[in-house]
């Protein structure tokens, strides 16, 4: 019977029925399930790596050492990875090693809407795109016949609305897959400009040949139906203009959207009055045609940015309207995502605000410090830069801007590429304040595991990173662990550490509240009373639970958990803890 | 078939929509579920969306095109009208989460909804949170409206029964079979 899977969960399946053997990859939405699915299979290593560069080396050195790999990513991630992907392209492979890179169109959990097209094209490694869950699973087991007939790494690209959909799977056996010989071979693998110079060769003949397969795979194909309107598209816009145009339009549906073929392309094209190319982001396939002369609509019909839908498909090709529907007729209040009731960040940007604090912040479920009322975050950019950019910040402004500087950083980002700019600091005598933001898990991606909690993407007991000796190793000496909840020290902490004349770190050490040993330990909920004075301090808090009714305040008992942090923000003892 | 459920990150959105999609293909259909993960689980507005029929292509529902709305969260309702077809169906659980703009007090939760938009459109209005508490848990919410969306289809109740027990840990197939009872049949 067929399966109900998310794309995710195709490609992981893909994998496993192309006998996969090591996937290393670092969380990231929207590709994180498909590693979350591979563990699911038996006798395959799966590892959550400290970051996307070591993810794909250790995929490409299980690939050298001859056996199919795979690494997992966002479109940021590959950013991360850029360096050895580059150079993957040269070596190519022993066994298969394919990339999965997942874009997130209209940026639901990102800070960028990068197209990722861009990179197969920059490092000459081919690429593919599924539509559905069924063309993850077919896609995935294609790339790595790709990957070992051309010896070439290999991309697939997914999308928010292919990863996190669910359609209909049929799962198929497993193939008896050997891991290939290791034989030595430094012309291959050591990249020496001697040697490289021979690979680039190589290279450009290997985007030849790709290209001449491009021409014949049914991975590109033709649907036609006697239409005068002709569509290039591929991946999810595929699926938007199939529902818009139906049987309207005749289709050339890419699945390999690097190389491009030039003659399938050129034919296709010839045969309509107009014809359309649907691409979410950038011009990718358009540029491409333009510039094989093909006369094609692409941008001028639509938007760079954000996701595309069927309706706007059909009002930019057939001219005609959207369904009619209702509205609201006011303003109705957006929900934005927030710290969840409980949450441990809560106490910290509480005493960073109070203490009117510029904060260097990064990327996790503490960026949302950055929405009223806690308001405390000054810049984002992408993981580790809160470290490094406040480094920059403070020699760029002095020491007395340098008092009223923090950054904050979680700890799987600072695993991730916050232990570097921290090495910055110490060893170009910089004096900040890194509060690491441990709660124990990776929280903004739901959950993963990373070096500092102790445990594998199996559960399996490890090795804990110990932040404090790690940080001194450094040569940190200054570093302390305090409560974020417990306001008043963590506010006398913060105060002392950002007026030392030296590097310090500062562990906000509390556990995510969604876990589940934080589940049992707190109960109930909290309740204020008769000794409120309607001061509104805990609204500064800015929980979910809590929100002033008239002219009092209230705790909503479904959305408190009963964590207490405002039992001890309240300065009067008005909020207990009740059950 | 379009159906559209929104709701409050947490609130449990995904199970119900991972339940209508397991009855969906228990009926023959084609089935696409697009499903939100990430950021907006953190309390935000989640939108999941449930399509099924002979062939079903984009997994996204677009404005005026939803033939159902299942709201776990009056405000939510409301947002998402723009999306109902005209002519659709709207299940409203009448609970209200104040969303953070509200509680800073940069806006206001707007009044009446329930009214305003029975005016408008074909509302059930339901308390679920306490037909959730009745079944034993107010998790059990998604459940409770999984039972009023079963009656106002016309699948049979047994794979409604069928795909719940298929998709919730073996511990708590109990309750929320309690909870999908006091759903159906109110
Ligand atoms: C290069 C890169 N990889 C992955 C992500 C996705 N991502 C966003 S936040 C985050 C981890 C957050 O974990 P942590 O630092 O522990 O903070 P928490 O969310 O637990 O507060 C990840 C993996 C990203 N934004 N950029």
């Amino acid at each position: 019977m067929k399966k109900l899977m998310l794309g995710n969960e195709a490609v992981a399946r893909g994998a496993y029925e192309a006998g996969v053997t090591v996937v290393s990859s670092y969380p990231g939405t929207p590709s994180t399930e498909i590693t979350e699915h591979i563990v699911k299979y038996d006798n395959i290593f799966v590892e959550w790596a400290p970051n996307e560069k070591v993810a794909c080396e250790t995929a490409l050195g299980a690939s050298i050492a001859g056996a199919r790999s795979m690494t997992c990513m966002k479109h940021v991630g590959l950013n991360v990875m850029a360096d050895p992907v580059f150079t993957a392209s040269y070596t190519g492979v022993n066994g298969g090693f394919v990339l999965c890179v997942a874009d997130d169109q209209g940026m639901h959990s990102s800070q960028n809407e990068q197209d990722s097209r861009h990179y197969a094209k920059a490092a000459k490694i081919p690429m593919l795109e599924p539509s559905d869950s069924a063309e993850c699973r077919d896609f995935t087991k294609a790339a790595y016949e790709l990957s070992e007939k051309f010896d070439t790494p290999v991309f697939m690209r997914l999308s928010t609305r292919v990863s996190h959909s669910q359609s209909l799977v049929e799962e198929r056996e497993k193939e008896d897959c050997k891991l290939k010989d290791y034989v030595k071979n430094p012309e291959k693998y050591v990249m020496t400009p001697g040697n490289a110079i021979k690979r680039h060769v190589v290279v450009e003949d290997r985007i030849k040949a790709i290209t001449d397969f491009a021409e014949k795979t049914d991975l590109n194909s033709v649907e036609e139906n006697g239409s005068k309107i002709g569509v290039i598209a591929s991946g999810i816009a595929y699926m938007y203009a199939k529902e818009a145009l139906g049987n309207r339009a005749d289709y050339l549906k890419l699945g390999m959207i690097y190389p491009l073929p030039e003659k399938k392309i050129t034919e296709f094209a010839g045969k309509y009055d107009k014809v359309y190319i649907i691409e979410e982001l950038d011009p990718f396939i358009e540029e491409h045609c333009k510039a094989l002369g093909v006369n094609v609509i692409g941008k001028d019909a639509f938007t760079l940015q954000g996701e595309y839908n069927p309706a706007m498909i059909k009002k930019a090709v057939l001219g005609e309207d959207a369904a009619e529907y209702d509205e609201a007729g006011e303003a109705v209040p957006v929900r934005p995502p927030v710290m969840c009731a409980g949450c441990p960040h809560r106490g910290v940007f509480y005493v960073l605000k109070k203490l009117g604090m510029t904060v260097s912040g990064d990327i996790g479920c503490y960026t949302l410090g950055s929405a009223p009322p806690l308001e405390s975050v000054d810049t984002t950019i992408c993981m580790g830069a809160s470290v490094s950019a406040a480094h920059g910040m403070a020699k760029a402004r002095g020491a007395e801007f340098n008092k009223k500087l923090v950054s904050v950083i979680g700890d799987s980002t600072f695993m991730h590429s916050g232990i570097t700019g921290l090495v910055d600091i110490v060893y170009n005598k910089g004096n900040n304040t890194v509060i690491i933001l441990d709660n124990s898990i990776t929280g903004m991606t739901g959950h993963q595991d990373n070096p500092t909690t102790g445990y594998t993407i199996r559960k399996e007991p490890t090795k804990q990173v110990n932040l404090i000796t790690l940080c001194k190793a450094i040569g940190v000496e200054s570093v302390v662990v305090a409560d974020p909840f417990d306001v008043k020290n963590f506010e006398k902490v913060v105060k002392e550490e950002t007026e030392r004349e030296a590097p310090s770190v500062i562990i906000a050490q509390r556990p995510c509240a969604l876990l589940p040993p934080m589940r049992k330990k707190y109960s109930g909920h909290c309740e204020i009373t008769d000794k409120c004075r309607k001061c509104k301090l805990c609204m500064k808090l800015g929980c979910p639970a809590i929100s002033v009714s008239g002219d009092s305040v209230k705790i909503d008992v479904t959305q408190c958990n009963g964590c207490g942090l405002c039992t001890n923000v309240c300065p009067f003892g008005a909020i207990e803890q009740g059950d | 078939m379009n159906i559209m459920i929104v709701g409050v990150g947490g609130q449990g959105t995904l199970l119900a929509s991972r339940i209508l999609g397991r009855v969906a293909i228990k009926e023959g259909y084609d089935v696409k579920v697009s499903e939100v993960h990430g950021m907006s689980q953190r309390g935000g507005s989640v939108v999941t969306y449930v399509k099924y029929g002979d062939e079903v292509y984009s997994p996204i529902i677009g404005k005026g095109e939803a033939d159902i709305v299942l709201a776990f969260e009056i405000l939510e309702a409301y947002r998402a009208l723009p999306y109902l077809r005209k002519g659709g169906k709207m299940i409203a659980n009448t609970q209200k989460i104040n969303p953070m703009p509200v509680i800073t007090g940069a806006m206001e939760y707007p009044a009446d909804i329930e009214k305003k938009l029975a005016e408008k459109i074909n509302l059930q209005a339901v308390d679920a949170l306490s037909l959730a508490e009745q079944a034993g848990t107010i998790k059990a919410v998604n459940v409770v409206l999984i039972g009023l969306l079963a009656k106002s289809t016309s699948i049979d109740k047994s794979v409604w029964l069928e795909a719940i027990k298929e998709t919730v840990p073996e511990k708590f197939i109990e309750l929320n079979l309690k909870a999908f009872e006091l759903g159906y049949n109110l």
